[in-house]
């Protein structure tokens, strides 16, 4: 059969030309992302391996940089993907935090009152402090506070056609504002110190080494599933729609789509998976503070994924990882350089590989695998 | 043209609007309508008004007063640009505005994917929505070029990509502004004829500069000056108004002649 389409010339198209365009396109569909051999092979390895060949100092260290890592894919979709640059991702890593911190805190102190409530002369818990002795309802509000932070904030700020730059400034103060916030309410949140002397989880010691073991694994297995959502979508036509939407947001408009509405949505999940993190981050470290829900905390997490390559899922998690644990080797030796070094290695990473150390390993790539084909006969 | 009643058959009227930016009116108090299935050129000299009536249309600019009837006698002057776009208008704007960063076939994708809602975007096309864009991209001559990133077409294929993602959404209005600007003379006239392939399905009003593009696509022509319709007509008509001629076909007239 040999249906045919006459285009505005007068020539026609044939079936058979539409079926090769139809591989064509198969093939540019499918030039998405990490190929997931190796990724499967990798995470297996990460989760099974770790809690047998590092002793617990390292391997806790691991479960911390992973948790960065989740956070980190989180900003490369709102920042990678959309093009919007938000330094609030620090504020929303700390909401988790504090979500999960005091749920802790009240199972470490029984039925006695927290000790910086103790200090400041309360007598009795906050009533917002009530519903976190249930474990449910603290990863519930990790995720949901910082959620309904985002939509608000976003919306707001979307629906105003605030844009590029001033989208980061108000969410840098947005960070500023609740980092003061939060040491200024000693009484309710513990102020500079934060909250400390965490004990146990469901019961269970923090300190041990199985406790360790199975929040590395919760870790390494949630840092997956974000990756495997994560990609999920930037695959997807709504992941190519938020890249259309960066590359010219008016010819998205005046398509007939609402670029609030793609914006806030994948705000708001960029603030669940930062929450995430958050949650997961405190129990393995046993505290959190307002310096780890600052500004400085915001840039090192764009530093990361700018570092890992932002256009990529992949460049994220190795930027996070790769990142923090050069802080860990070098600010030992050299703890006064490493803040130099950290700021000439993400003005490096702009000026000499914006697309990142993943992002230019692809690039590279498949420079090599063209120079290679240009041999062959050219394929359609 | 008087009247606040609507003729059922016009898919665009403008009544009198006025737009202006800091007391320069660049709509003055202007009527302007089209029938449905209609093909209608606008010309005018530079600042005649020509792209803040697109602008109007479309909802990019707010006038001060009067009315946009779209269809029948829906008045959408309050409504949003993307609203007024999934009612069927649609915009090319006078560069190329496509997505540089997705592939032909990608950005034919993103426009088709406009009236869905937002879960089923996740899910990849139904295969009647892919084979509308293999007809599209026959129909804008880039079939070969399905591949390709957007960003590294030549100019007028971006240009016709740019129809191609608003022909594909069926609007019942395409407002195209200059089309055939920077294009070769075989690529004018490819426009040309995608242009009346285009109109026989969907009313177009085309803006245009290129005097030559009008006299032969056209059939009427709307002559817009200082805000105001100066006026309207065949072809030939509009060509022969002596205060066309002294406006605007007459500068080029003097020009030729010397």
């Amino acid at each position: 059969m040999s249906s045919s389409i006459r285009d505005s010339t007068g020539a026609t198209t044939t079936q058979r030309t539409m079926d090769s365009d139809a591989r064509t396109i198969q093939r540019t569909l499918a030039r998405s992302g990490a190929s997931w051999v190796p990724l499967v092979l990798a995470s297996v390895m990460l989760a099974l391996i770790p809690p047998y060949a590092l002793g617990p100092f390292y391997l806790n260290l691991l479960g911390k940089f992973l948790t960065y890592a989740i956070v980190a894919l989180g900003l490369d979709l709102i920042w990678g993907y959309t093009g919007m640059l938000s330094l609030g991702q620090g504020l929303f890593f700390g909401l988790g935090g504090y979500a999960m911190a005091m749920y802790l805190k009240l199972e470490a102190c029984g039925k006695r009152l927290p000790d910086f409530m103790e200090w400041s002369g309360r007598t009795t818990l906050p009533a917002f402090w009530i519903p976190f002795h249930s474990p449910v309802f603290a990863i519930a509000a990790a995720l949901i506070v910082p959620s309904v932070v985002a939509g608000v904030v976003g919306y707001l700020i979307f629906r105003s056609r605030v844009q590029g730059v001033y989208f980061a400034i108000i969410t840098q103060a947005l960070t500023l504002i609740a980092n003061i916030l939060f040491i200024g309410q000693q009484p309710v949140t513990g102020g500079t110190n934060g909250i400390t002397d965490l004990s146990t989880i469901f019961g269970r010691p923090l300190e041990a080494h199985g406790t360790q073991v199975a929040l590395y694994e919760v870790t390494a297995i949630s840092m997956a599933l974000v990756y495997v959502l994560c990609r999920a979508i930037t695959n997807s036509r709504f992941g190519r729609l938020l890249v259309a939407m960066r590359d010219d947001e008016a010819r998205i408009r005046f398509l007939g789509y609402n670029p609030v509405t793609f914006k806030v949505a994948v705000f708001v999940l960029s603030a669940a998976i930062a929450g995430l993190a958050g949650a997961l981050f405190v129990p393995q470290v046993g505290i959190i503070s307002p310096d780890m829900m600052d500004v400085v905390f915001s840039v090192e997490i764009v530093i990361w994924v700018a570092v890992g390559g932002r256009n990529t899922l992949v460049g994220a998690i190795l930027g996070a990882i790769l990142v923090n644990a050069g802080k860990s080797a070098f600010s030992d030796s050299f703890p006064d350089i490493w803040q130099y070094f950290l700021g000439g290695l993400f003005i490096a990473s702009v000026l000499l590989f914006p697309n990142g150390l993943v992002g230019s390993y692809r690039t590279l790539l498949q420079r090599f695998q063209s120079w290679r084909r240009r041999g062959e006969s050219p394929v359609v | 043209m008087v009247g606040s009643m609507t003729d059922k058959a016009n898919i665009l009227e403008v009544q009198q609007t006025t737009v202006s930016f800091d007391g320069f009116k660049a709509l003055d108090d202007l009527s302007f309508s089209m029938r449905r299935g209609e093909l209608r050129f606008l010309i005018g000299p530079n600042g005649a008004g020509k792209t803040t009536l697109l602008d109007t249309i479309t909802g990019k600019t707010r006038p001060r007063s009067g009315r946009v009837l779209f269809d029948g006698g829906v008045d959408v002057v309050r409504w949003s640009e993307h609203r007024r776009v999934r009612h069927g208008i649609a915009r090319k704007f006078q560069t190329p505005t496509i997505f540089p960063s997705l592939t032909v076939y990608e950005n034919l994708e993103a426009a088709i994917g406009m009236k869905e809602s937002v879960p089923t975007l996740f899910r990849p096309l139904p295969k009647n929505r892919r084979d509308r864009i293999q007809e599209t991209l026959a129909l804008i001559n880039l079939t070969s070029l399905v591949g390709a990133r957007a960003g590294t077409l030549a100019h007028g294929q971006k240009q016709w990509l740019e129809i191609g993602m608003l022909v594909i959404q069926d609007p019942q209005l395409l407002l195209l502004d200059e089309p055939v600007a920077g294009m070769t003379r075989r690529d004018r006239d490819r426009t040309g004829d995608l242009v009346q392939q285009i109109s026989k399905e969907h009313s177009v009003l085309v803006v245009e500069h290129d005097m030559e593009f009008v006299r032969r696509y056209a059939s009427t022509v709307t002559v817009l000056h200082l805000g105001k319709l100066l006026c309207e007509g065949p072809v030939q008509t509009v060509q022969d108004d002596p205060r066309v001629i002294e406006v605007y076909l007459g500068r080029k007239h003097s020009d030729a002649a010397s």
